[in-house]
């Protein structure tokens, strides 16, 4: 008995650790029933993989048989590996057992399609079903959206889960042609053009009926595998750009693709996860969410791929030295925001702080701002007199180089967000 | 300058402020009786704690920083270090001497020194709403116990009782050797004397305290840990930076 369902969630778990989604914040479910489990706070990564992957959800698959053959993913029908499934009661008591010893913070769960879309959807819809109302489980829920079911399980699922995903899985219509023949985007933006209404429109019905069940709390997101097919970056992002616009999504993942499979059409076992180019393009998404930048102005045709060796925003930055220096003590905080070194809570602080005197560089400093970054595109109180304007060359080779240690310490690892 | 002796306590720094301001003191050195030396020729003022003065600076200063930052000057305290206690004494001095909205300068010294050590032990009741590993004993109580580098016990309280209302649970700070228990009703401090079965060697409790599923679920979330590792991704630096080795002794997933 232990010994199979240890098997099983090896395999299960080792099937599904490919969706790099991990969110478990956005939530609003609170513990009202003195029941078990809250998600209502910020997530918590209760533990990282040792390749630094935040782990928060008990992540797996239903089953990993599968009736399609999409080249990219392991659980493909030709491909050869040991097949499992989990009986609705199994995952909902391992789910349950985890979070009660604060494991996790809750479920992420997808599935392989058996048989078709809707008997597949149908009992990952009972699983969840079963945690709320039977167990009284507030915790997470993260479900994927099995392409193809039906527009009432979907509403159903909807009604349990807080958020749910489908995957773009190539970046472009063509990508995926290329690797899954037998699915196209089109499969993806009707679930969640479907989801999305429903969320607007059950949201709204909440603001006149407090009754109203909660519908998809956290929302919907998608990820991108990066780096199986061609696309380029300013192709990605556009696809992300467009895709937060047309379907509010909370989130759009960058997943590098793994090599797993010798198939012709894509790179071979052993070749290198692109980390600094998925980095990249995480920063790239942040400055699109948080620092109000337009897709455009991060790349364009003359710059279709984000830079490797400078973060987008100081890219940007280097490219647009008319609107620089910003004076710290006199520009507004969008101005602040878009200056390289400072992020959202020193561009906060720094507006707070300055309405109590000329903001000075040991303020700055100690505000944490990266001084040595910023210094080249801020004036302040007691800013050098400088001589001359440089050249934006000149300034990317000063950063260059004086970062240059801790560049070639973590290039080929995942770089942390500016 | 002078030299305040005070015992310790939350109340205790409170009272320090008070006395501050009645003896329109100038500068003042606080200093708390655990990290006090006597030295022959410096005067010594002992501060004494009392509920009434306390609650008075709490509420004056309630009024100048709003809710907020009353959070974080209480956060700061409950570091225990010598240097913030000194930093919550003049930033204290600093709010009530200047007009409302100062602490929002945190060009000012002490503003900043409050925040950021507000932000550390933070942090560390972040990183302990986690790292902390239940394992549920034969009378049904899910236990763990803890050694954080600040006093982040009573900021845990709200946490654990908002997620876990259905099962009764224990977490134990063993270091200051005081713990939180909640009995499905509400929670309480307790201390306890361990005995030899209560090992206070850091996760587990001996095999005959617990309940005969947990080894099943400590064993399954190990398993759970490896099968999700990418190898080809692997990462050791960034795996430390989130996860510093001196709290490894919290995860049961990196035991052997
Ligand atoms: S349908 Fe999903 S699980 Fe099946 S092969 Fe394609 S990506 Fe994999």
């Amino acid at each position: 008995m232990y010994e199979r369902i240890r098997e099983k969630l090896g395999i299960l778990a080792d099937a599904a650790k490919y969706d790099v989604s991990c969110s478990s914040s956005g939530s609003n479910r609170k513990n009202e029933n003195k029941g078990l489990g809250d998600a209502t706070g910020m997530g918590i990564c209760h533990s990282y993989t040792e390749d630094g992957r935040c782990v928060s959800l008990l992540k797996i698959l239903l089953t990993n048989h599968c009736i399609y053959d999409c080249a990219f993913c392991v659980s493909r029908r030709s491909n050869d590996v040991k097949r499992a499934a989990f009986t609705v009661e199994e995952v909902v008591e391992l789910t349950i057992n985890f979070y009660r010893r604060n494991y996790i913070e809750g479920l992420f769960l997808s599935s392989g399609i058996f048989k078709n879309a809707d008997y597949t959807m149908e009992r990952l819809v009972r699983i969840v079903k079963k945690l709320r109302t039977e167990e009284n489980f507030n915790g997470y829920i993260h479900l994927k959206t099995i392409p193809g079911a039906s527009e009432e399980l979907l509403k159903e699922a909807g009604l349990y889960a807080d958020r749910m995903s489908i995957n773009l899985e190539m970046p472009t219509e063509n990508g995926l042609k290329l690797l899954a023949p037998e699915k196209s985007h089109e499969d993806v933006k009707k679930p969640l053009h479907f989801i999305q209404q429903n969320i607007t429109q059950f949201s709204s019905e909440k603001a006149l009926i407090k009754s109203t069940p909660k519908f998809v709390p956290a929302g919907q997101s998608t990820q991108m595998v990066i780096g199986a097919t061609p696309e380029s970056d300013q192709e990605i992002l556009h696809t992300a750009s467009a895709f937060y616009k047309d379907y509010s999504l909370k989130r759009v993942y960058y997943s590098g693709y793994v090599p797993i499979s010798n198939d012709k059409r894509l790179p071979g076992i052993g070749s290198q996860v692109s980390m600094v180019r998925e980095n990249r393009l995480y920063q790239a998404d942040w400055l699109m969410r948080f620092y109000g930048f337009d897709v455009q102005e991060i790349l364009d045709d003359a710059n279709p791929h984000l830079d490797i060796e400078v973060d987008p925003k100081l890219g940007w930055a280097l490219r647009n030295l008319e609107q620089f220096p910003v004076d710290v003590n006199t520009a507004d905080y969008r101005m602040i925001l878009r200056v390289p070194g400072i992020g959202v809570s020193s561009a906060k602080k720094i507006v707070q702080a300055r309405k109590f005197g000329r903001l000075h560089r040991d303020q700055l400093v100690k505000i944490g701002i990266s001084f040595n970054k910023a210094k080249h595109f801020i004036r302040f109180a007691d800013s050098p007199f400088q001589l001359r304007d440089y050249e934006s060359s000149h300034i990317r080779n000063i950063i260059l180089s004086e970062s240059k240690s801790k560049y070639l310490r973590t290039a080929h690892n995942q770089l942390s967000l500016f | 300058m002078e030299l305040y002796v005070f015992d310790g306590t939350f109340e205790g720094l409170l009272s320090a402020v008070f006395e501050m301001y009645q003896k329109k003191a100038g500068a003042v050195k606080l200093v708390s009786r655990a990290h006090f030396y006597p030295d022959a020729f410096q005067e010594v003022f002992e501060v004494i704690s009392e509920d009434e003065k306390a609650r008075r600076v709490w509420a004056g200063l309630s009024k100048k920083c709003g809710k907020e930052w009353m959070m974080h000057f209480y956060k700061a305290f409950l570091s225990e270090q010598g240097a913030t206690f000194q930093d919550l004494l003049d930033f204290a001095r600093y709010i009530f001497d200047q007009p409302e909205g100062a602490v929002e300068n945190y060009g000012n010294p002490h503003v900043l020194a409050v925040s950021q050590m507000a932000r550390k032990v933070h942090r560390e009741k972040h990183r302990m709403e986690a790292f902390i590993r239940f394992q549920q004993t034969s009378d049904g109580i899910y236990y763990a116990h803890i050694e954080p580098d600040f006093n982040v016990l009573p900021l845990l309280i709200r946490h654990f009782r908002d997620r876990y209302a259905d099962q009764k649970w224990i977490i134990y700070d063993l270091k200051r050797k005081y713990g939180l228990f909640y009995d499905l009703e509400k929670v309480e401090e307790i201390t306890f004397e361990f005995s030899q079965e209560m090992s206070p060697a850091l996760n587990a409790l001996s095999q005959q305290l617990l309940d005969p599923k947990e080894e099943l679920y400590t064993l399954l979330w190990k398993d759970y840990f490896r099968s999700v590792n990418i190898p080809s991704r692997k990462n050791m630096k960034l795996h430390i930076r989130h996860v510093p080795r001196r709290y490894w002794k919290y995860l049961s997933e990196k035991q052997a």
